[in-house]
């Protein structure tokens, strides 16, 4: 490795201040602290620092989506292989899916970091990490036969309407993967909603297997066709239809659990969305006029997007509540909406994203109001200690 | 009443539940062990946020324990005297000619300027501020808020001192205070003149206390149990009466109460006090006596595992302390030196190793399966400046019903509105300690609430 710091050491000038390649400084560094923690002590305040710092952080979010990522793409190869009565070994199914995958991935990565270090280098700040998670996030809520173009512009748009605008990472009032989502969903309605975009090879009409549907458990449900939604074992491991990261509940259960051992996702927010998704379920269930509002109110969370928006959506810290109390409120609401949008309007099955965006606006709201809740202790406390004087 | 002690039954017991110990290696043994006599001794402008020092003396100029070295400019009845009798051999400056440090070197013998014995409890309030002022113990007296020297004209409301410090590394007060009963006593004396209110006195439940403190007369006490902060007085005054707006109460140390009370047992600014080196690179670890302002040099020179420039020497603890030279000086309200490696390497892929031996408040390192490992941590930053984006991060570690992150954005805002709603006349740096070391973003939060205590002074003043 002393060879390796060597060279940076030696190239390092290139990119500084007056170096010839002085625009790349941004790129430059980020590569460079990726590669090593750089020297810098601490000169205020304390002395030592904790061990975590935000890439640490946010590779933990990103293994945290492995298992739902793995799973996602056999899942694709699988679906194909459903949808069209093709017999594939294992490793052919991953294989198909990850060849639909992986583009997705590499360009919502160099899209999104390219945009991210052009930021960073007019605002001479550093590069933050917060989009080594959003660019992971994106190919995972997205159909797998998406193409390509539109992933990057979606990326864009999440990247500099998303976050940039508002002033970069931490100042953004929106979930950008989420925001990257809503935009397909409403800028191109055609390749998000329908029976056929959910499973590769559909659109194209690649040899259909006669009576199989590429409908999603939700849209089945919407549509009231209650003999189609697979079996709650199916929805739970995810061998059914959806965008490529949400189908597995069990796969994004690992994550989570991942999360919480971990601390870096919020067991609050999680736990909290899901008492919303039951409590607004349990309300439909005794007042249901219709089979959608007779499912078992527990199918909710193991359908369409609502373990994956609990699990990797709502927790995100910068868009969600960010006092312990406001969490649970927060999350709360997210699950309730989530089922509300989802049971009582059918044109939006999906209502997780809609549920999460809506209350990524409310949520500074909530802070606001704990907040008060305190300022007014405080002052509440400085009138008695006048009047006692 | 031995069942003082006894944590969980005991009513009246304050739990302290958010905070952090953070397991460093190398703390003192509880043994003396004895130096010759400081080369030099130094009083530091710097030590006292917000001081404009005038100085009142020059070079070569030969001073008693009690002389006067500078004054506050703004308040010039707030002196700054000599911990010992000698020449002031320099004048150190740093950027712009700021005064940095002035230092005495001092007499064989020393001599003290005499003040006269005196029982506290028959003289004036007046009289004992005015001996406080001339000696130089004045500034041993802090204020809340602002965590600045107390004005001499203010009554505070109450009077806080906390017995027990947890910081890393600490020395144990009661070992510091065992002998200095009646001053310490005297001491409390004196404060009780200042202020109307109370004397409060904090004390850890964890461990019996020292008789020094437990029979101490005229102090209301209270036990505290949990993490650091648990020892800062800020969050103890937090805990019991909390500072409201247009409040002043003061806060001291112990071993400066003592510092105070030799000068009516004794009649003179006797600063002795006894201090822990600390430290993982620290061969020997230990308690030291000494003065206010004594040079580190005796403590430290052939007692580190390390040549001195691959280390850190900080007067003070490892998260509110300053760093200082190899031949630095004590600051005023330091009470122990630690030294620890420096950090300045690279570590290739650090933020990606599996991390058994690096420690972290989160629990993201496999250190965290290893519950009494200890650390020899270091200064490097472990990582780079970013905005805020974690949240709940500081709450675990700052015990008080303020929301930490939103008084930090109101600071870098500037709205002064704000500040006062989220509670800046209840914070000091110290308390904010701990939410800089566990930050993900590594924000300096520790200077930003300086910032914001700044810009209420300057505002409201």
């Amino acid at each position: 490795m002393k060879a390796l710091r060597n060279y940076i050491d030696k190239i390092k000038p290139t990119f500084q201040k007056g170096g010839k390649l002085e625009a790349l400084h941004s790129t430059f560094e980020a590569f460079e602290t990726f590669l090593f923690v750089p020297n810098k002590v601490t000169t205020v305040g304390a002395h030592i620092r904790d061990a975590i710092d935000m890439k640490r952080t946010m590779s933990v979010v990103v293994m945290a989506l492995m298992p739902a990522l793995l799973f996602g793409m056999w899942n694709v190869g699988y679906q194909h292989a459903l949808s069209t009565g093709a017999v594939m070994t294992f490793w052919e199914v991953f294989l198909y899916g990850f060849i639909k995958v992986f583009p997705i991935i590499a360009v919502s990565y160099i899209v999104g970091l390219g945009i991210e270090f052009a930021f960073a280098q007019s605002r001479k700040h550093e590069v933050n990490e917060g989009f080594l998670v959003t660019g992971m996030l994106i190919p995972l809520i997205v159909p797998a036969d998406i193409p390509l173009w539109m992933v990057a512009i979606a990326t864009a748009f999440a990247v500099v309407i998303g976050k940039e605008v508002f002033g970069g990472t931490g100042m953004n009032i929106f979930n950008p993967a989420l925001l990257a989502r809503a935009f397909l969903f409403f800028a191109y309605p055609s390749y998000m909603s329908g029976d056929k975009i959910w499973v590769s090879g559909m659109i194209k009409g690649e040899g259909i297997v006669d009576g199989f549907s590429g409908a999603t458990p939700l849209a089945n449900a919407a549509a009231h066709h209650m003999d189609k939604i697979p079996s709650t074992w199916d929805m739970f491991i995810g061998t059914i239809p959806g965008s490529i990261g949400e189908t597995s509940t069990l796969a994004i259960l690992i994550g989570a659990l991942f999360l919480i051992i971990t601390g870096i996702g919020s067991w609050k927010i999680m736990l909290s969305t899901v008492l919303g998704g039951l409590s607004i379920g349990f309300l439909f269930n005794i007042f249901a006029v219709n089979p959608f509002m007779e499912i078992p109110a527990w199918h909710h969370l193991i359908m369409g997007g609502f373990a994956f928006g609990a699990v990797f959506m709502a927790t995100d810290p910068v868009s969600g509540a960010q006092t312990e109390k406001g969490k649970w409120i927060y999350g709360f609401l997210i699950g309730f909406f989530a089922v509300l949008v989802r049971v009582l309007n059918p044109a939006y099955p999906e209502g997780m994203m809609l549920s999460i965006l809506l209350m990524n606006a409310f949520a500074p709201l909530i802070d606001h109001y704990i907040i008060e809740a305190s300022i007014r202790r405080r002052h509440k406390r400085a009138a008695i200690a006048a009047n006692n004087r | 009443m031995f069942s003082n002690f006894n944590t969980k039954s005991m009513p009246g017991v304050i739990r302290i539940k958010r905070g952090l110990n953070i397991p460093l290696k190398g703390e003192a043994e509880k043994v003396f062990s004895r130096v010759p006599q400081a080369e030099t001794y130094a009083v530091k402008p710097t030590d006292f946020a917000g001081l404009t020092p005038k100085l009142m003396v020059a070079e070569g100029d030969k001073v008693k324990a009690g002389s006067p070295l500078f004054v506050d400019k703004y308040r010039p009845e707030v002196q700054f005297t000599s911990p010992v009798s000698g020449e002031v051999i320099s004048i150190i400056r740093g950027e712009r000619r700021k005064i940095l440090e002035v230092v005495v070197k001092p007499t064989e013998v020393q001599e003290y300027i005499e003040f006269g014995k005196a029982n506290p409890k028959t003289l004036k309030r007046s009289d004992i501020v005015e001996r406080l002022l001339l000696s130089g113990s004045w500034p041993l007296i802090r204020q809340r808020p602002y965590a600045i020297v107390a004005n001499s004209t203010d009554i505070p409301r109450d009077i806080f001192i906390s017995g027990f410090d947890t910081a890393p590394l600490a020395p144990d007060l009661d070992f510091s205070v065992k002998d200095e009963k009646e001053a310490f006593q005297a001491g409390i004396d004196a404060l009780s003149m200042l202020t109307n209110g109370k004397i409060y006195l904090g004390l850890n439940n964890d461990y019996p206390a020292s008789d020094v403190f437990t029979k101490a007369k005229g102090v209301t006490v209270n036990y505290f149990t949990g993490p650091h902060p648990a020892g800062n007085v800020g969050i103890q005054i937090h805990h019991t009466a909390p500072i409201n707006k247009g409040e002043v109460v003061w806060v001291i140390n112990p071993l400066n109460v003592i510092i105070i009370g030799r000068l009516f047992t004794m009649g003179v600014y006797d600063t002795t006090k006894i201090i822990a080196v600390a430290g993982s690179e620290v061969l020997k670890p230990r308690y030291y006596i000494t003065k206010i302002g004594a040079s580190i040099t005796e403590f430290v020179a052939n007692n580190t595992t390390q040549p001195t420039e691959k280390l850190r020497f900080i007067s003070g603890n490892v998260l509110t302390g300053s760093k200082i030279s190899a031949n630095g000086h004590l600051g005023m309200y330091d009470n122990m030196v630690t030294v620890i490696p420096e950090g300045d390497f690279y570590e290739f892929v650090g933020w990606a190793t599996p991390g058994f031996t690096k420690y972290s408040n989160t629990r993201t390192f496999f250190s965290k399966l290893l519950p009494d490992k200890k650390y020899a941590l270091h200064t490097n930053i472990n990582g780079g400046e970013r905005a805020f984006v974690i949240t709940g991060q500081y709450d675990k570690v700052l015990p008080m019903d303020i929301y930490p992150v939103h008084l930090l954005k109101a600071i870098l805002a500037g709205d002064i509105d704000k500040m006062e709603n989220l509670g800046i006349y209840e914070v000091a740096e110290e308390d904010f300690a701990l939410c800089e070391y566990v930050c993900t973003s590594k924000v300096d939060v520790q200077n930003i609430i300086r910032e914001g205590i700044d810009l209420m002074i300057k505002e409201l003043n």
